[in-house]
């Protein structure tokens, strides 16, 4: 093995490696927020009494669940247009990516749900809550509690997933690694640097959002 | 739709030669995953103190950094350190590699789970610990972690799909092919992803079957 090690070429392109980086914290940005919110509508209607809605969120949650990201991306990008719904790249990732994390996120706060004991939603009752207090103000703080660890990994999975969006040449992370493995051959350096960007950053994320557990444990 | 129907009939074997090489390279690498995510759980729980630290290292940074990067790693890499493989030589590579990650982490968790009484009991009547490993660990922590490992599968259905990436001709590629000649790019993304959701969701209902037998006992 006659493999030198020459790492200029990563410091000299480190700026487009973070712009990747940050490129793709923002794409995740805005799909978990999106997902968020699609997470908690579900959640809360499969709660629902209606069996019509509580099957939508289940085919929803099971065919999200069960299809590659990857495919729902091409699925996204190149044949919404056939049906008249043209998105740039950008849009195009952001939205794939937030209807993954919807169904993720659905499953996420679902289980959330089920750890609200039922004892409180009675006491809710028996103070005189109306069924949507009941649910604003005792069952979403708690469920939100539960839900956080289970949130931690989903969030950090769904930052990983960003990498993806490489493939419909969003230039993000994976993206830049690329293009110097392409354009300058020093490919152990390029593959290293990309890798050691993902550790760091899901690492920094996992520490910051530990603490916002710790901050909001029940217990 | 007749239209579709006709593509579809031509493309019939090329497809399903995708689906076969979809199931070929996931089967190979959890069974290659599996081994090692074994052998990284056992020496994550009970290994010396510099072994148990590497295998963390290995866990830590192949579960930090995406599937795609390793997929893309192993195919540009390999190659520069000598090592000759075929793209999907490489890709199963990277599979096995992220599915040992992840079940060296379950297989560690699962042998923490047990108390440490029982190894002090196999201790005690002379079980030396490789047996101790083997007729009290292991059937005990396998048990426990046989939902997990099936649903480890569907994720590897799903991570295969980042083969298409490389040029192995798995289903996706497959599909990317048949859109290119035909166009009918909507149609047959969509039946691609059925055809991963059938598959996944098979795995997935084994999955929910193993959990319920096992909580039967």
């Amino acid at each position: 093995m006659d493999y030198y090690f020459r790492f200029g070429v990563i410091w000299a392109n480190f700026d487009k490696l973070l712009f990747g980086l940050a490129l793709g914290l923002a794409l995740a940005f805005i799909a978990i927020l999106a997902g968020i919110a699609i997470g908690l509508v579900c959640a809360f209607a499969s709660t629902s009494r209606n069996r019509l809605i509580r099957s939508a969120v289940g085919v929803y949650v099971s065919v999200i669940r069960n299809t590659p990201i990857l495919v729902i991306v091409l699925l996204v990008f190149f044949a919404l247009p056939q049906l008249g719904v043209r998105f740039d790249k950008y849009q195009s990732f952001a939205a794939s990516l937030a209807v993954y994390a919807g169904a993720y996120l659905t499953e996420v706060f679902r289980a959330g749900l089920n750890g609200v004991p039922l004892g409180v939603v009675d006491a809710g009752r028996a103070i005189g809550l109306t069924g949507f207090q009941v649910a604003a103000y005792v069952t979403f703080p708690i469920m939100m509690r539960n839900s956080l660890p289970a949130m931690r990994t989903t969030f950090i999975s769904l930052f990983k997933d960003t990498s993806i969006a490489t493939v419909i040449a969003v230039p993000e992370l994976t993206f830049q690694a690329r293009k110097i493995n392409v354009e300058t051959f020093r490919v152990v350096e390029a593959w290293l640097a990309a890798s050691a960007l993902y550790v760091a950053t899901c690492l920094i994320i996992a520490a910051g959002l530990r603490r916002i557990e710790r901050r909001y444990s029940i217990m | 739709m007749e239209d579709f129907l006709h593509e579809l009939w031509v493309a019939r074997y090329v497809l399903l030669g995708g689906l076969k090489m979809t199931i070929l390279i996931s089967a190979a690498s959890i069974l290659a995953g599996s081994l090692l995510g074994l052998m990284t759980g056992v020496s994550l729980a009970y290994g010396p103190r510099p072994l148990a630290w590497l295998m963390r290292g290995y866990v830590d940074v192949v579960r930090g950094t995406p599937v795609l990067v390793l997929v893309l790693a192993s195919f540009y890499v390999l190659a520069v350190v000598g090592i000759h493989f075929t793209a999907v030589q490489s890709g199963i590579f990277a599979l096995s590699i992220f599915c040992g990650a992840h079940m060296g982490e379950i297989v560690r968790g699962a042998l923490q789970a047990i108390p440490k009484t029982q190894i002090e009991a196999g201790r005690s009547i002379g079980l030396t610990f490789p047996r101790i490993l083997a007729y009290v660990l292991l059937p005990q922590a396998l048990r426990q972690i046989l939902p997990v490992w099936i649903n480890t599968g569907a994720e590897l259905v799903k991570a295969s799909t980042l083969l298409s990436v490389i040029g192995v001709g798995e289903l996706l590629l497959a599909t990317q092919e048949i859109v290119g000649r035909n166009f009918e790019t909507l149609q047959f993304y969509t039946l691609a992803g059925l055809l991963y959701y059938c598959v996944n969701f098979s795995i997935e209902r084994a999955g929910k079957m193993a959990e319920t037998r096992l909580k039967g006992r």
